[in-house]
């Protein structure tokens, strides 16, 4: 070590920041390996039922089951979408990979999904848990992917509940963000409104602000879905399965073919849940006298079934 | 007045608006007037010093120009703002003070309110939004439905249960948000400049119909305004209230036979002018039939 100098300090005078680090790490892991295996379990639960359950539908049929889906939510061209995308995965022969990856951003959005809309919810309702909050979610979007995929790895390991995890942390944010916006934004009249007829703060929320707030946070649905999917192929660094592994791959054999395959599928995959969710938006902020159920395939077979009925009811309504 | 025709007494009623409302209530018992208070603390004085009392089935109209405390007044009654000092007593029971568990109840049961801005709720169809005060109290849904249904029929807006808010025009989106208070059968309507919005047309037929549904059920009635021909018009009683004071409370022929100060007066000189002109116009073709 060298002599201390004035005009360069930093030569002698450092923080052991990274020392500090690893001794932490290797605390947690030691201490607490029942904590993060309990962590563990439910996204490990959650994923390989969705992955089993992607795995084992046939192509064709989950072709058509998608198609049958995108024209109940949004109409016929949503059904051609669908078809369309899934046939090309199919045919540029990522089918598997695929659902690997659906299964993964699904299990991503489940989990934002179950933690961010209570926690935007929260937010909305306290302006200095708001003012905690938000800093954290800077960090979360803007910290590099790669910083925190090692202390993870530590962690959990490597594999696919790991690399949901780092998706979970990547995604959560713009959930969490849109679901305080859209509840802030509810307007003032409609809540002095409430408030005036008796509402409880619970009834508030869920005859009130949720129902309002719908379409703003189906948009950040539609975000975390959409990040999730590019977190996945980051987090295949770390073992993830799936296209982002595709891409990997191709990348570290310099293998253009199966890169583009990989990335190719990932932006197919990318269009269909991107226009599905959005087309998801749409609906909540749509007429809401049209009910769901008056159209696509399942209005189709209601007015086939029941067929006088159903008009009838129509009709009057 | 008796005590028994009395249904809500106002006594020394004080708002202040800012983050120390105490301190400008103690500045206000020692005197200074709202505008010292505003220099020196940035404080609001919304309502200063108002006592008054509602009697039951009248149609008590609260009039001013905008900024005149009016609207904090009407949310004062059913605590949408609480009050800084004073009581309020609705049937002898004081409002000021209730838990929350026992205003809810008041909100439900006591008091409807209809906005300016109609706040109906657009995801719900207009039966939904008439029962939505019903809803909210748990009444269960066949009977909150019938009894939506029925104020509905009493705001002729019968046949249009199943249409959205946007779908219908600002004057029958405000019948909604009166029947919206009307299902929930209360002691007093509170009605915030609830036909502001409206075109004069639709405003004078509102108030004929506000009118004939006051005969006809004896509800009281609680009517902000910044117009003096609609207070005029339906109005037993009129407060009027300047810069957060009630300088005067009476029928409208005292209020324009006896102004307290120029204030009410300017109001009635505006008023007076355009009766005049209004009678004018009436009289002609009145004077062409008589001469045939």
């Amino acid at each position: 070590m060298s002599e201390f100098s004035l005009l360069d300090p930093f030569q002698a005078a450092t923080i052991p920041l990274g020392d500090w680090v690893t001794a932490t790490l290797n605390f947690l892991v030691h201490n607490f390996r029942e904590v993060f295996r309990a962590i563990r379990w439910p996204i490990d639960q959650v994923l390989n039922g969705i992955e089993f359950t992607l795995q084992s539908i046939p192509p064709t049929i989950g072709i058509l089951l998608s198609s049958l889906l995108g024209w109940q939510l949004a109409g016929k061209r949503m059904a051609l979408l669908c078809f369309v995308t899934l046939t090309l995965l199919g045919l540029i022969g990522v089918w598997s990979e695929s659902m690997t990856t659906l299964a993964l951003v699904l299990t991503s959005v489940f989990f934002c999904a179950v933690i961010g809309i209570p926690l935007g919810i929260v937010c909305a309702r306290s302006n200095r848990l708001e003012s905690i909050i938000r800093p954290l979610l800077d960090a979360m979007q803007t910290l590099p992917a790669f910083v925190y995929l090692v202390p993870v790895v530590m962690l959990f390991g490597i594999g696919n509940v790991p690399g949901v995890l780092v998706t979970i942390v990547f995604a959560l944010p713009p959930l969490v963000r849109l679901t305080n916006l859209g509840i802030r934004q509810v307007p003032e009249d409609k809540i002095e409104a409430a408030r005036a007829f008796g509402c409880t703060p619970r009834q508030m929320l869920t005859r009130v602000q949720l129902p309002l707030a719908t379409s703003t946070i189906m948009a950040g649905l539609n975000q975390t879905l959409m990040l999730s999917l590019s977190m996945v192929v980051i987090a295949s660094m770390i073992s993830v399965g799936g296209l982002g592994q595709m891409v990997l791959r191709g990348i570290g054999r310099l293998d253009m073919g199966l890169a583009t395959v990989g990335g190719v599928g990932l932006v197919l995959l990318a269009i269909f849940l991107d226009r599905l969710t959005q087309a998801m938006g749409a609906r909540s902020s749509a007429d809401p006298s049209l009910r769901w159920y008056h159209t696509g395939p399942v209005g189709v077979v209601l007015r086939l079934s029941g067929a006088g009925q159903a008009a009838g009811r129509r009709k009057t309504a | 007045m008796s005590h028994a025709d009395e249904i809500l007494s106002v006594n020394n009623i004080f708002k202040v608006f800012g983050p120390n409302p105490n301190m400008a209530m103690e500045m206000l018992r020692k005197g200074a007037d709202k505008n010292e208070i505003f220099s020196k603390t940035g404080h609001v004085v919304g309502v200063f010093d108002a006592s008054f009392s509602v009697k039951r089935g009248e149609i008590f109209v609260i009039m001013g120009l905008s900024g005149s405390g009016k609207s904090t007044m009407v949310r004062l009654f059913n605590r949408l703002i609480e009050p800084t000092s004073g009581s309020i007593h609705l049937n002898g029971r004081e409002i000021t003070g209730l838990s929350d568990k026992a205003l809810l109840d008041v909100r439900r049961k006591e008091m409807g309110m209809v906005f300016q801005s109609f706040a109906l709720m657009p995801h719900m169809s207009v039966l939904q939004n008439t029962a939505f005060g019903l809803e909210i109290a748990g009444v269960g849904e066949a009977e909150r439905h019938s009894r939506a249904r029925e104020a509905l029929s009493q705001v002729g807006l019968a046949g249009h249960e199943h249409s959205y808010p946007h779908q219908l025009s600002g004057g029958m989106q405000q019948r909604v948000g009166l029947a919206r208070a009307l299902a929930n059968d209360p002691t007093i309507l509170l009605m915030d400049e609830a036909f502001s919005a409206l075109d004069p047309l639709i405003r004078s037929e509102m108030q004929g119909e506000l009118m004939r549904l006051q005969a006809e059920q004896q509800r009281t009635i609680i009517f902000i305004s910044h117009d003096i021909e609609e207070a005029i018009r339906i109005g037993h009683r009129i407060a009027i209230m300047e810069g957060g004071r009630v300088v005067q409370i009476g029928t409208p022929q005292a209020l324009i036979n006896q102004p307290a100060n120029d204030y009410v007066r300017a109001f009635f000189k505006t008023f007076n002018s355009r009766c005049q002109c209004a009678s004018l116009a009436n009289s002609a073709p009145l004077q062409s039939l008589s001469r045939h």
